[in-house]
This record gives structure tokens, C-alpha cells and sequence, in this order.
């Protein structure tokens, strides 16, 4: 069954068009890219599955109920981490984690928060200042965060925006690891196509609101006769000026 | 149903924000304080100008800037803990985690209480040793002043987070400034009477008139206002319920038109 079921969903700012009749369905335990350049549509449709933004038309099922109607009970199942928004800076990291834990009103909210710390490796960063981390070190707290409520459903805004290349595998063996241990149904943007070939099971290239290409890498680079996703990404950025 | 356990993480949130930052500390005093002083001191001035023809006048402002502080840090809970999580990009976060709205508004009251707990006890404790002035003249009535005041600094603090959403942060001074613009009309240190006609009738339609004038009241003959109380409280019901209207409007529109992303983000 599916966990997420995005059907004909567009938004439109003004008489802009960011997202335009898209339809994604993505299963439990499954891994789905988004790809595409930037202002192509990818945060703004994981805003729309999260409620920050209403769709223009189309509709949003998440464990089989509407988004519109049935918001906290989804979002009390699913989570999220973006590089847009952060943890409050003067706040000391295991507080920060604690009132999360609190907020998704999960049991033994501590014992869950020590077992993230210990999991990405940051419980010597507990009691520091969330503001005072480095790019990479608050990337794995928001990460914590995003699974303090063993989210059935994932997303992931660049989760590896920032992080130097040891920190980057292991996040992606993290998110792997994650995968064969609580199979969440995951939604993962990237510009890091070594992340997408490495974490996603199927990939959907997003272009100008739509989507332009999907299937696995494998058959992506072999419709695009390219031999690296990075020429696959070049080729449909410029689509729209050198027809494929 | 509004959670215990939700509303208090947040509030705990709240008040570690604040505990942590001794600037913010610092000015939950100080401006209280200076107004106190200079107004305290700017009526015993007239006083003695006035050959002592001011009877009631120093209690009079002594007791509206104490009162009146109540409501504007009241609104300031509201609409400071809301700037805050902009501020530290953290709004996101909230409004995308099973957060009631209830919920987020029901802590926000709360940093507004312990707001205005905060700064009454140093403000009576001033007035009390500085004039003379004691606050708790006021009995029971006080009680109705200090909930009158505190639930239209509410509402005023649910308006300023709706503009500060729907306008983004050009809005943000407004957090500052929309006591003020209701100042004239709240007749804190004068009569309603005072007032020219037209004004008259809006600062009956706001509950602080009421209990700026019962305050008065009571002050000058020791009586119960509880009229003025029971008129204010109905006013505030009213007001806090067109509040809650307009923030679930306001929510619903910066929803389709993307501004909460966007006031969150930029
Ligand atoms: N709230 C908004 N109001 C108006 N336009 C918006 C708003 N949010 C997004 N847009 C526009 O919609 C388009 C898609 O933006 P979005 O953030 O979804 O892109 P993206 O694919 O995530 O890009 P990036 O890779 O840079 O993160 C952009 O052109 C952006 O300017
Ligand atoms: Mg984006």
C-alpha cells in the first residue's frame, strides 16, 4: 500500500505555475528522489505535503487520508528535514531534541532523544548551543529531530546541503540503514547525485513544475544515453532551450 | 483537546529562550521602570506646580501606567514568541509538527502571564516605595483589571502575529506598535470624557476604557467597579473570539498564497 498518494497537484503563485500536475505515489519502505534545478518545484511540493502550503488543485493522501482534512493525525506519523529552517540557536541541543520529542508526544521522550544522539553520533554535542554547531553538526541534530517520532513518512529537503563528504556517506548510510531497519516510506531532494544513486529506489526528475523523467537511475541514464545522472540533470536543465 | 504535555514543551521552549538571553531579561524591566520614574516624577512636578490642586492625579497615572503595562506585556508574550520562532527560522519546524494552534497560542498566553507577573511585582514594589502607590488598594477589582487587560493584550498579540504573517517582516515594528495605536482610545490617563465624540464611541467598543475609568473609580471613592469589569469582560469574549476567527483566516490564506514558507525562510 501506498503512504503517500500525490495525485494531479499543482500550485500556482499569482499567475506563476511552480508545481503543475504532478502525481507521485511512493510505498512504504521506499526511497523516491526528487531532482531538478534550482526554483523547479521540490520544496514547494514537500511543503504541500506537510500543510505549509495549500494545493492550487489536485490532492494529498497520506496513509490513506486527506492532508486537508486529517493534518495532525499525519503529521503526528511523519517528519521532516530542511535546511530551511533550523532549531533555535541559544537553546542547548538535548533541550531543543527534548521539547521536540515532547511536541510529537512520544513515551519516554529522554530515552528516545539519547538513543538519536547516540545513533548520529552527536551525544558529545548535547548540552552544547544548537547555534554554536557547524553546519554539519546542526544537519545531524535536525536529522535527530526529524526521527525522534519514527516517522512512517520521511522527507528530506538536502539533508547533505553543507556536509563535508565522511559526514555526507554517513548520513546517506544512516538514511540506508534506516530504510532496512524501519522501512519509512522516504521523499529525498538532493543536488548531490551520488546521494540520489546511492539512498533512492526511484528517481523523479522535476522540471519547471513537472515531471520530465522517472524510473530508477539505471534506466533514467540509459534513456538519456548518459553514462552519470550529473550529465542526465545537465541535459534536462537545458532542455528548454536545446530540445532532447 | 489542547495537550498539557504540547503546551508546556513550548512554554519550556519559551522561557529557555528567554532565560538565556539577559538582553531580553534586562528589558522586561527596564522600560517599565524608566517609565515608572519619569512619570512618577513628571506628576509630582505638576504637583508642586500646581499647589497640591492634583489630589488624585499622581495615583491616577501611577495606577494607569501599571495597569496599562500589563496589557501591553501581554501582547508582547503573543506576538514576541511568534517573532521569536521567525527569527530563529524555527517556525517551520512548529507549524509542520502536530502542533495545535490552540496549543501554540494557549503557551504564548502563558509567556504573557509570567510576563506580566514578572514586571507587576517590581512595578508595584516601585510604586509602593517610591509613592506610596498600593496596588493592592485595588482588592478584588484587581484581579478583574489585571484579566481585562491581559486578554486584550491577547487579542492585540493574536492581530499582530496575523499582519506580521500576511505582511511579512516590514510588518515586524507592528509587534511594537499596535498597543500604542490603541492608547488614545483606552483612556489611561484621562477621563473617556476627555475625549472628542467621535473617539468616545470607539474607546467604549475596547475593554480598556472600562477598566481604565473603574480604576479611576475606584481610586477616587473607594467602590467596586465591577459595571465596568463585567462590561470589559464582555467586550473581551467578543474580541477574542473575532481573534480566533481571524487567525484561522489569516492561517488558511498565507496557506495558499505561501507566505508562511516564505515569512519563515526569508
Ligand atoms: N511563497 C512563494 N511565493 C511565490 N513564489 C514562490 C513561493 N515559494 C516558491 N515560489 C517559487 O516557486 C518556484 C519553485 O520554488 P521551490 O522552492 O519549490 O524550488 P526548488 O525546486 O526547491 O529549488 P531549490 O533547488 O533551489 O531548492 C520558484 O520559482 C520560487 O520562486
Ligand atoms: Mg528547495
Amino acid at each position: 500500500m501506498s503512504i503517500l498518494s500525490i495525485k494531479h497537484i499543482a500550485k500556482s503563485f499569482g499567475t506563476f505555475r511552480a508545481v503543475d500536475d504532478i502525481s507521485i505515489e511512493v510505498a512504504a519502505g521506499e526511497t523516491v528522489g526528487l531532482l531538478g534545478v534550482n526554483g523547479a518545484g521540490k520544496t514547494t511540493l514537500m511543503n504541500m505535503i506537510l500543510g505549509l502550503i495549500t494545493p492550487t488543485s489536485g490532492s494529498i493522501n497520506v496513509f490513506g487520508k486527506d492532508i486537508a482534512k486529517h493534518r495532525l493525525e499525519i503529521l503526528r506519523r511523519t517528519n521532516f528535514c530542511t535546511t530551511y529552517a533550523a532549531l533555535p540557536g541559544n537553546v542547548p541541543v538535548f533541550s531543543n531534541l527534548l521539547i521536540f520529542a515532547k511536541l510529537y508526544q512520544i513515551d519516554q521522550p529522554k530515552k528516545k532523544v539519547y538513543e538519536l544522539l547516540e545513533l548520529l553520533e552527536i551525544t558529545s554535542l548535547k548540552d552544547k548551543l544548537t547555534g554554536t554547531l557547524s553546519a554539519g553538526e546542526s544537519t545531524r541534530v535536525n536529522l535527530a529531530k526529524a526521527l525522534l517520532n519514527d516517522p512512517e513518512l520521511l522527507l528530506l529537503d538536502e539533508p547533505t546541503a553543507s556536509l563535508d563528504p565522511d559526514i555526507a556517506d554517513k548520513v546517506r548510510k544512516l538514511i540506508i540503514h534506516l530504510q532496512k531497519t524501519r522501512k519509512p516510506a522516504v521523499l529525498y531532494t538532493s543536488h548531490n547525485m551520488r546521494d540520489i544513486e546511492e539512498v533512492c529506489d526511484r528517481v523523479l526528475f522535476i522540471h519547471q513544475g513537472k515531471i520530465h523523467a522517472a524510473g530508477t537511475t539505471a534506466e533514467i541514464k540509459e534513456r538519456f544515453s548518459e553514462e552519470n545522472l550529473d550529465d542526465v540533470f545537465i541535459k534536462i536543465a537545458r532542455s528548454d532551450k536545446q530540445p532532447i | 483537546m489542547p495537550s498539557f504535555t504540547v503546551i508546556s514543551a513550548l512554554l519550556y521552549r519559551y522561557i529557555l529562550l528567554y532565560a538565556r538571553n539577559r538582553i531580553r531579561l534586562f528589558e522586561l524591566f527596564f522600560w517599565p521602570i524608566v517609565q515608572l520614574l519619569v512619570w512618577g516624577f513628571v506628576t509630582s512636578y505638576l504637583q508642586s506646580k500646581g499647589g497640591g490642586s492634583f489630589p488624585r492625579f499622581i495615583t491616577f497615572l501611577i495606577g494607569g501606567i501599571i495597569l496599562w503595562d500589563s496589557l501591553f506585556r501581554s501582547q508582547q508574550g503573543v506576538a514576541i514568541s511568534f517573532l521569536e520562532d521567525v527569527w530563529t527560522r524555527n517556525l517551520i519546524n512548529i507549524f509542520a509538527a502536530p502542533v495545535r494552534m490552540s496549543e501554540y497560542l494557549g503557551a504564548s498566553f502563558c509567556v504573557g502571564i509570567l510576563r506580566v507577573g514578572l514586571t507587576a511585582i517590581v512595578l508595584a514594589l516601585i510604586a509602593l516605595l517610591a509613592y506610596g502607590f498600593n496596588l493592592f488598594e485595588f482588592k478584588f477589582s484587581l484581579i478583574g483589571f489585571y484579566a481585562n487587560l491581559m486578554l486584550f493584550g491577547w487579542v492585540l498579540g493574536i492581530v499582530s502575529i496575523c499582519l506580521i504573517l500576511r505582511f511579512g517582516h516590514s510588518a515586524e515594528s507592528l509587534a511594537w506598535a499596535i498597543p500604542f495605536m490603541i492608547q488614545p482610545f483606552a483612556a489611561v490617563f484621562y477621563d473617556v470624557s476627555t475625549l472628542p465624540g467621535w473617539m468616545q464611541h470607539i474607546a467604549w467598543a475596547m475593554p480598556p476604557a472600562y477598566v481604565f475609568e473603574g480604576m479611576r473609580k475606584c481610586l477616587a471613592d473607594d467602590s467596586a467597579p465591577w459595571e465596568y469589569v463585567i462590561k470589559a469582560a464582555t467586550l473581551n469574549v467578543c474580541y477574542l473570539a473575532i481573534a480566533g476567527w481571524f487567525f484561522a483566516r489569516t492561517l488558511t490564506n498565507v496557506r495558499e498564497k505561501g507566505l508562511l514558507t516564505k515569512v519563515s525562510t526569508s
